[in-house]
């Protein structure tokens, strides 16, 4: 069939459509470049200037001021503590309430409204703002004081709606055939979420809890605030002084000497195999048990 | 052994009657305790700032406050003007979001429209790995290598602390976010649009952006303002690359300082409880998360607008 | 006996099934009266009346949106958990008032026990599915002979006897639709409901469900909505037919109860011509 058969719109519109078509698709790959691009530049650069600093001393020794000497451990510790402190509150209130809300909550009721509503906010709130909470009631207030606990907190809040949001998806996308099948069978509305609908959510639960946990392992801004101090020579304890990885990273680069800033590119190497680590679970424990209906 | 074999012990007598279930009954309130901690929580939030907030007010005037263009609280002399702040947050806001937006949506119309099943899968996770990396990571990112490259290799006459690379790297940062919800906001629209404009000839391109972009747009615009509040909020790539300087200036090479570095240098430093220094924070804390708030609000009413037109 | 209107060739073979005088001879088992259902004030079945006598099949049918599935959910406050959903009129079980505030519809679910149109087994093995029901109830007694009893009873027994502990959702759906009968059968239930039950299945699966119906009768009452005439007159005794009232201003659509009877009768010689012009195909 030769082109001279179709009409000559058709024929004319074709060179230029073709430029527009290139035009675009190679502005969107640039798109993609440099968002993956940047992701590259960022890990190699972070790695190749870490690396020299990456000893064991880093991941074993104290802070000193002599920069060779310096070393990451209670820092490292803290931020594991965090992360744990997070996991044992997050998580369980999380789901309860997510729970709540996705079986228990009467739609009707304003304050079932007011409370969904709420944590879609808190979802939106700043970090930071999550510090300032914690400085004048916790540390300051109520007087607990800048230690772990304080910290594991107002992480905790910082995450919850997170946990709440993803527990709600993955409660919902169990299907209801399953709940009337077990109603009908003279169950209670408990044992139905107990035995049937949380088992069900259960991968879904369990990625989001650790992204959660992912990001609150790498918050700065709230513990800024509410407790880590500069230079903690001693492993944390729970109601004790304490200073986090991402912290001490913050410090680090804050210092003008050239050493530090390789140290903080050190401790940002450790932190990132720390969350990256995490994010790579998720991601898998997702595509793993993503559940066929 | 049949059916007919087997005795069946039943029984038909009375009904069962009512009873409490004890256990029911803790179960739901022990939900509603859990559900209640985040009421709490925002309750504790706006009473912790407007309590020290409104204590600042009586001894510097709002009218200083958000109208007093230099800001310098530790002096002696001391100042409280805060635009230098709001224009050193909206200024590194601005810059990112220049960067976020078109580049996110560009992510975006790819992965919807363009991209194979396959490449979707592989790529979608390393856009989850760009959002996942610690701000503090970021911000050491900008200080140590953005504004050098700016400076030695693109010969840009930055200042060592500057609003541009923090909020190059910021843009780059809120990239996932302003893909992901705008792509979501394109997966909604239905599949009969797009296969209307193909059946009149349209190519891919016109379809995308004639089509789908339009018809997903309150979504789009939601992924903006939650973007940009976002941007609003952010503390440590600005506190380590940006500075600490509160002036007001629009060139984004200059030292500046935004609410969220200010907030965190002083929580950070030894600043004596009750001290009107102290009290800043809070004033500041709270001109930032009614800011923030009012954001959220706009993005929630778009994303339920968009979710109603399709579901 | 008059001389049967219709053809009941054109239907297909109608089952030999016990005619009135035999079912009303046996114990009443539930005895409704002036029933209506709401959703959310659109009412959706009126004035509703009919008695189940015991270890019987008894169908409803009638076209779709006429309220049989709604007014199956009755028997067992299964429209409780909709909300928004209100129930009026009386339903006796046993001679004793099943909607009265004290009774605890949570206990009503173990003997009056449902099996759903789509087969929706629980995402776990063969046998914590059938166990489910002993176990939340607290039942006494061995719980694999109870499993065995149950799967035997639907006629599931032999064929998974094997694989108890394999996933329920890997069986066909005809199976996966037994065990679903099995795992009401295992909390001892003195009902049996059944909204369509074979409806998502295929002939042969059908025709295996309409064989357990037979056999489950003599021990059960059952009551079955299928929108499938053969079916019901294959395995029903008594049948009950509903239709849809449109209101004057063509607005509100509201299910009746037309007529009921032995399925003989309504598929021979129905006293209603509504009746006669659905079950000869006329409409619906």
């Amino acid at each position: 069939m030769s082109s001279a058969s179709l009409p000559a719109t058709v024929q004319g519109g074709r060179p230029r459509r073709a430029w527009r078509n290139r035009f675009f698709t190679v502005a969107m790959l640039f798109c993609m470049f440099v968002a993956f691009g940047t992701l590259i530049v960022l890990l190699v650069d972070t790695f190749v200037t870490g690396w020299p600093a990456l000893s064991s001393q880093l991941l074993t020794g104290l802070p000193s001021t002599v920069p060779a000497e310096a070393g990451a451990r209670p820092a490292i510790l803290a931020t594991l503590y965090l992360g744990l402190l997070v996991l044992l509150f997050s998580v369980p209130i999380g789901v309860l309430t997510a729970i709540y809300l996705e079986e228990y909550a009467n739609r009707e009721r304003w304050w079932n409204r007011m409370i969904e509503v709420n944590i879609q906010n808190l979802a939106a709130v700043p970090a930071i703002v999550y510090g300032i909470l914690g400085l004048a009631f916790i540390v300051r207030g109520i007087g607990v004081g800048r230690v772990v606990l304080a910290g594991g907190l107002i992480l905790t809040l910082v995450v919850l709606p997170t946990v709440v949001v993803a527990s709600r998806e993955a409660i919902r996308s169990v299907p209801d055939s399953i709940r009337q099948g077990a109603f009908a069978l003279g169950a209670t509305k408990w044992q139905v979420v107990w035995r049937q609908v949380l088992p069900a959510s259960i991968p879904g639960i369990a990625t989001g809890s650790i992204l959660a946990l992912s990001r609150a392992v790498g918050e700065t801004a709230p513990l800024i605030m509410v407790g880590a101090i500069t230079y903690v020579a001693f492993n944390p304890t729970l109601m004790g002084p304490y200073t986090a990885l991402p912290v001490q990273i913050y410090n680090w680069t804050k210092q003008p000497d050239a050493d530090f800033q390789t140290l903080a590119a050190a401790g940002a190497i450790v932190l990132l195999v720390i969350v990256l680590s995490m994010n790579a679970v998720a991601i898998f424990l997702r595509n793993r048990y993503r559940r066929q209906w | 052994m049949t059916a007919a074999d087997v005795t069946v012990a039943r029984s038909t007598t009375a009904l069962p009657r009512k009873r409490i279930r004890w256990g029911e009954q803790v179960v739901h309130l022990v939900l509603f305790i859990a559900a209640a901690i985040s009421v709490l929580t925002t309750v504790g939030i706006v009473v912790s700032l407007v309590l020290p907030a409104l204590d600042f007010f009586r001894e510097v005037s709002p009218v200083d406050f958000f109208t007093g263009t230099t800001w310098a609280p530790l002096f002696l002399d001391a100042k409280f003007g805060v635009l230098p702040l709001v224009v050193g947050t909206l200024v590194i806001s601005f810059w990112s979001a220049l960067v976020a937006f078109p580049l996110g949506i560009g992510v975006a119309i790819y992965l919807s429209e363009y991209a194979a099943p396959r490449a979707t899968a592989f790529l979608k996770p390393i856009l989850e790995i760009l959002a996942a990396i610690p701000t503090v990571v970021l911000g050491y990112f900008a200080l140590t290598f953005v504004t050098p490259f700016l400076r030695d290799q693109l010969n840009v006459q930055v200042e060592i602390f500057n609003a541009l690379s923090a909020s190059l790297v910021l843009g780059i940062m809120l990239i996932p976010t302003v893909a992901t919800l705008s792509e979501d906001a394109m997966a909604a629209v239905p599949r009969d649009l797009r296969d209307g404009g193909y059946a009149l000839g349209a190519d891919k391109l016109q379809v995308s952006t004639k089509i789908v972009v339009p018809a997903a747009v309150s979504g789009i615009i939601a992924a903006f303002v939650l973007a940009f509040s976002r941007a609003v909020g952010e503390t440590m790539i600005v506190l380590i690359a940006a500075g600490q300087l509160a002036q007001i200036t629009f060139d984004p090479r200059e030292t500046i300082e935004t609410i969220t570095a200010f907030i965190g240098a002083t929580g950070n430093g030894d600043v004596p409880t009750g001290s009107i220094e102290y009290k800043t924070i809070f004033a500041v804390g709270l001109t930032l998360f009614v800011m923030t708030l009012i954001m959220n609000l706009i993005s929630i009413r778009l994303v339920r607008k968009y979710r109603e037109v399709y579901e | 006996m008059e001389a049967p209107r219709i053809d009941s060739g054109r239907i297909a073979e109608v089952s030999h099934g016990l005619d009135r005088a035999e079912v009303e001879s046996r114990e009443k088992v539930f005895s409704v009266s002036d029933l209506s259902v709401a959703y959310s004030g659109n009412v959706a079945l009126e004035g509703v009346a009919l008695e189940v006598h015991k270890n019987t099949v008894t169908a409803f049918i009638g076209p779709s949106g006429c309220g049989k599935s709604t007014f199956i959910r009755c028997f067992n406050r299964m429209n409780d958990l909709i909300p928004g959903a209100k129930v009026s009129g009386t339903v006796l079980y046993h001679g004793e008032d099943l909607y009265a505030r004290d009774v605890d519809s949570v206990e009503i679910r173990r003997r009056i026990g449902m099996v759903f149109q789509k087969p929706n087994p629980f995402p776990k093995s063969i046998y914590d599915n059938i166990a489910f029901g002993p176990r939340v109830l607290g039942m006494k007694g061995s719980l694999d002979e109870r499993v065995e009893q149950s799967l035997r009873r639907a006629v599931l027994w032999d064929e998974v006897k094997d694989r108890l502990k394999d996933g329920a959702l890997g069986l066909s759906g005809g199976q996966q639709q037994r065990l679903c009968i099995a795992r009401a059968l295992a909390v001892e239930p003195d009902v049996i409901l059944m909204d369509e039950p074979a409806s998502a299945l295929d002939p042969i699966s059908t025709t295996r469900i309409e064989d357990l119906m037979h056999e489950l009768k003599r021990d059960y009452t059952i009551i079955i909505v299928t929108h499938n005439m053969q079916q019901a007159a294959r395995v029903a005794d008594m049948t009950a037919f509903f239709s849809v009232l449109v209101d004057d201003d063509g607005a509100g659509r509201r299910g009746i109860l037309v007529e009921y009877d032995s399925t003989t009768k309504i598929f021979t010689t129905p006293s209603d011509k509504r009746t006669e012009d659905y079950v000869t195909g006329r409409f619906g």
